[in-house]
């Protein structure tokens, strides 16, 4: 930058990348350290990983922990339920989003900042509370029941909460905004006259879509696609709080492993996993990320 | 517009079917707020009982002030944590590590929660047997959340440096102002928007986290959305409808508030650029004014 010194310089790059290191990158190394450790009770509760009670250094890693994850079903059966759920999440917010996010492309000047703004909103409004939102309307004795009893539609509540139909209700809920924006991002440059030349060239409309608007609006589908994707996998409050007793998902696993089995070298080995299935999409959704960036 | 696309009422169709699905839930969470009644289906007559009983309740007001402390410090904190890493990667195009500072810079905005907080509570109690800090709580808390917000903040100063015009800070350089004033009445003041968005979304988000917060903590804090959870996990409960309420009415405010500071700010920034005679805006459109050239599309 202009007129600053490399004093200057090393403390401006400095102070954010130590910070980041020492809080973000670092501690993801702990979490491999720690999964190759054995569980024991005490403070904490792990083995250190190099002792020196043999007098000299002494290496004790276990991969029992992983040994665990391959052997015991549940693990493998959480890790795929959380890949279903999130995936059909994911396509279900793209569905949605898709016809949510064109129409707002296409409304003009402060209409169209209003519509993007209540997109937005959820953003900074409680997780928490929206997810909380949807029990009072999904239990047995809730409004959508009382609702459809009222009409006469059924006479015993509809099983509507605590099973697989809730956690994806709330996944598509909670994520859609995530798929919105980024759609709406690559809708709102996309160049009319494009479509317009399809229609003159006599593509019908849904021709005209698939051929022109669809692949040029990819990065946006991708991006979208992403963001709802990698978090929804990892996700604890909604199985918590909407799933049921058959409801796998891995977030949920991690999190009863380590606050109710109190066992923190599974914990991380749990953890080692899932960061290793996420890798790939997590470097490829940030260069769409960058991308956008530098749009 | 034109014929060729999807239609008026198709499109209308697909706002009012998508806007309502996102706002119902919240909608109805705030009318049953007001309901006499404990139970969701029983509309008893207006009433502000639940937030009656909303104040007496000792653990919520506990954890909001808790929750309310670390968010303030959570969120100043990102600011110029994220402000730097903002102007290091928008201005430096090349250092040491320059990609995997983008990477951690721009990972935990999309990283499962789970993991943010499980590795930070193994960093924190392996640096507390080492050297005996920090003592897990409010101060774990602040620093996780910190860490997550200055990565948001990072983005917005980010996306608005890069619409910032350059050639205004030359100026004042050429005209021979020093750095600091330059930082200070130019660049700052040019990025303000994008601060003051960044310091109440980290608020927000520091506000809102349940997973991380509850990872990091240890006996001594309980920080509001974990008050909130451990409740909700025993039923639905009014008080966290008056509650949710309350939260709701506060969110809105402020991003109101926010979004009208940042159009008038804008609008000021493109009224003086109008104005200005000098060459610096004629030489290149600013480029605020061609990134708006879209109602004109």
């Amino acid at each position: 930058m202009i007129g600053i010194g490399p004093l200057g310089r090393l403390v401006l790059i400095g102070l954010p990348f130590v910070w980041l290191a020492l809080f973000f990158l670092f501690p993801l190394l702990i979490v491999l350290k720690i999964s190759l450790a054995e569980s024991v009770v005490g403070i904490p509760p792990y083995t250190p990983l190099i002792t020196t009670d043999g007098g000299g250094l002494e290496l004790r890693a276990t991969l029992a922990n992983f040994a665990l994850l391959a052997n015991d079903d549940l693990y493998l059966r959480a890790y795929l339920g959380s890949l279903r759920n999130a995936a059909l999440a994911t396509a279900l917010c793209l569905l949605i989003g898709y016809p949510i996010a064109y129409a707002i492309a296409r409304t003009k000047g402060t209409r169209r900042q209003f519509l993007l703004f209540l997109v937005m909103m959820p953003f900074w409004t409680s997780f928490l509370i929206r997810v909380y939102a949807w029990i009072a309307i999904l239990k047995p004795n809730g409004l959508l029941n009382a609702f459809l009893t009222a009409l006469g539609l059924i006479t015993v509540p509809l099983p509507l909460l605590n099973n697989g139909f809730s956690v994806e209700l709330g996944l598509v809920y909670s994520y859609l905004p995530f798929m919105i924006l980024p759609l709406y991002g690559s809708l709102s440059v996309l160049d009319e006259s494009l479509f317009e030349a399809a229609a003159d060239l006599g593509a019908r409309p849904s021709r005209a879509f698939l051929g022109v608007t669809l692949p040029l609006t990819l990065p946006g589908i991708a991006a979208g696609s992403l963001l709802v994707l990698i978090p929804a996998i990892g996700e604890f409050v909604i199985p918590d709080l909407l799933g049921g007793p058959d409801t796998l998902m891995i977030g949920k696993v991690l999190w009863d492993e380590f606050f109710n089995n109190r066992d923190w070298p599974v914990a991380a080995a749990v953890t080692v996993v899932l960061v290793a299935v996420l890798a790939v999409p997590i470097i490829v959704a940030q260069k769409f990320l960058q991308r956008e960036r530098a749009a | 517009m034109t014929t060729t696309r999807a239609g008026a009422p198709l499109r209308i169709g697909a706002l009012v079917l998508g806007f309502s699905f996102l706002y119902a839930p919240i909608v109805l969470l705030v009318f049953y707020s007001f309901n006499a009644s404990r139970l969701v289906t029983v509309w008893a007559g207006f009433s502000i009982r639940w937030y009656g009983e909303l104040m007496k309740n000792e653990a919520f007001r506990a954890a909001a002030v808790t929750s309310l402390e670390v968010a303030a410090m959570a969120a100043t904190l990102s600011l110029v944590l994220g402000t730097l890493a903002g102007f290091s990667i928008a201005r430096f195009s090349r250092f040491p590590g320059r990609l995997l500072f983008g990477f951690a810079l721009l990972a935990p905005l999309v990283v499962p929660e789970v993991i943010l907080g499980l590795s930070l509570l193994l960093l924190f109690v392996a640096s507390e047997s080492w050297i005996g800090w920090p003592s897990r709580g409010i101060v774990t808390i602040t620093i996780a959340h910190a860490t997550f917000g200055a990565c948001f903040v990072s983005v917005l100063v980010r996306a608005q440096l890069a619409g910032f015009d350059r050639a205004v800070e030359e100026a004042a350089l050429d005209l021979g102002a020093r750095p600091w004033t330059v930082l200070t009445r130019i660049t700052l003041p040019g990025i303000s928007p994008a601060l003051v968005s960044g310091w109440l979304l980290a608020f927000t988000l520091s506000l809102d986290d349940l997973v991380v917060a509850s990872f990091v903590t240890g006996p001594s804090a309980t920080t509001l959305p974990m008050a909130v959870f451990s409740s909700v996990r025993l039923g639905v409960s009014p008080e966290v409808n008056a509650l949710a309420t309350l939260f709701l009415a506060l969110v809105f405010v402020l991003v109101s508030l926010a979004a009208w500071l940042m159009a008038r700010a804008e609008r000021r920034r493109q009224t003086s650029l109008q104005e200005l005679p000098s060459p610096v805006c004629c030489a290149r459109p600013p480029p605020a004014v061609r990134e708006r050239g879209d109602p004109a599309r």
